[in-house]
């Protein structure tokens, strides 16, 4: 599809502005409507869009298998280690208020973690996702 | 009549509900099973927000000037649901794609035919 | 939406039942606005219009775009559904009405979370409040969901040289 000029160029005008866009709504969830999963569904979405343009090899190049593999059970990984610091500090399982001098402070800290936790676990699963279903005829083909 | 005009959202969550149902039991293609299948979470969702909403207030997000705000825990509640029901659908289609390899259709009637002339060790 | 539900269950060509499912999500995003519901309509117009209708055209690349004539006669999956809209309306006339103030999902803990939420955890966003501090648990199980079914789909799809080699084997 990179052949026609108006979809690369829309593409490389829009792509990055998603990206952004997904951040912002990852940190102003605490704000605004947001949060973890819309910001991670948000960049896979950037992701895919370039992979419909650009081809499939092209981003697998940019994101790569293992990357995007490890991005799956690092969010997991990150939210239960940010209850695991709730215990090693001195309060109960995912206990936010024990992570800074300021309980408040503390869920402020809480909550960050645990949003990007969630919001890299939601991207890296529904990038993942992508790529088996679209690289999948070409495999079939190699049989 | 005030019963109808209190109970309309109940109403419209049920049409699709049972809509959706549906297109589950009535349609054998198994990629139409699963829209029907999201059809039906999607009006549950409807059900659990509708109650949850005051006219007059605003969404649940804290702010000078707003007193009446409606009510947060369906929200949270649906958040879950909708990605949870992402991920089923998810896995369904990678069902689907395999149902497709080995037998060669996705109609229901078709697959299950293949079935009973195989045998049990297909 | 009812127009879009009718439609998808009479289409017979499975890329415009997936286009007609990405219109009623969007759809629904809009009814969710105007129920005040912010996060639920931004998650539901994300992720049902948007990556639900990826994965749907995915699976359809690779499964073939055209559904068969029904041979069955609908008429009784459209009888028992007329017996379930019967049953749940009858059911559903016991429920509060719409926005009414005194139902019990207003009294007990909603307004604890609308008045405590900012003081205690300093966020404005009570569903984010709610969702990340309050009950976090559950916010935890769901994480793990997301991370199952992609384990899943990997599981499921992985590639097709290992099938061969274990059909070699037989």
């Amino acid at each position: 599809m990179k052949d026609f000029l108006v979809l690369r160029i829309v593409a490389k005008l829009l792509i990055p502005y998603m990206l952004v866009f997904a951040l912002y709504v990852q940190f102003h969830g605490d704000f605004g409507p947001g949060g973890g999963f819309q910001a991670g569904v948000i960049a896979a979405a950037a992701v895919i869009f370039y992979a419909l343009i650009f081809g499939l090899p092209a981003a697998r190049r940019m994101v790569p298998d293992g990357l995007v593999e490890a991005m799956v059970g690092l969010g997991v990984l990150l939210y239960a280690g940010v209850g695991v610091a709730g215990i090693v500090l001195g309060g109960n399982f995912l206990d936010y208020f024990v992570l800074d001098a300021d309980p408040v402070a503390g869920q402020h800290r809480g909550i960050f973690w645990v949003e990007a936790g969630v919001g890299i676990t939601v991207s890296g699963v529904m990038l993942k996702i992508f790529y088996m279903f679209a690289g999948r005829r070409r495999r079939a083909r190699e049989r | 009549m005030s019963a109808a005009a209190g109970h309309y959202s109940y109403w419209i969550t049920v049409l699709l509900m049972v809509a959706g149902l549906y297109i589950v039991i009535a349609r054998g293609n198994l990629v139409k099973k699963l829209i029907g299948l999201s059809i039906f979470q999607t009006s549950v969702y409807l059900l659990y927000i509708a109650p949850g909403k005051l006219i007059g207030g605003t969404a649940p997000i804290v702010a000078e000037g707003y007193a009446v705000y409606s009510n947060p825990l369906p929200h949270v509640l649906i958040l879950t649901a909708i990605v949870v029901g992402v991920a089923t659908l998810a896995l369904g289609l990678a069902i689907v794609v395999r149902i497709r390899e080995m037998y060669g259709s996705i109609e229901e009637d078709e697959i299950l035919a293949a079935d009973r002339d195989d045998g049990p060790d297909r | 939406m009812a127009v879009a539900t009718v439609a998808i269950a009479l289409q017979r060509n499975l890329f415009s039942v997936v286009i007609l499912g990405g219109v009623y999500s969007f759809l629904m995003a809009t009814v969710l606005v105007a129920l005040d519901a912010v996060d639920v309509a931004m998650t539901e117009a994300s992720v049902g219009a948007g990556i639900s209708t990826v994965l749907l055209l995915g699976a359809l690349y690779l499964c073939g775009g055209e559904e068969a004539k029904p041979l069955h006669r609908p008429w009784l999956p459209l009888a028992v559904s007329l017996i379930i809209v019967g049953a749940l309306v009858y059911g559903t006339l016991g429920l509060p009405a719409f926005s009414d103030a005194l139902a019990p999902i207003h009294v007990h803990v909603a307004p604890r979370y609308l008045l405590q939420g900012p003081i205690e955890t300093g966020i404005p966003n009570v569903v984010t409040a709610v969702l990340a501090s309050y009950r976090g648990f559950d916010t935890l199980g769901e994480v793990t969901v997301v991370f199952t079914a992609g384990a899943g789909v990997i599981a499921l799809l992985r590639r097709a040289r290992r099938r061969k080699d274990w059909e070699s084997e037989k």
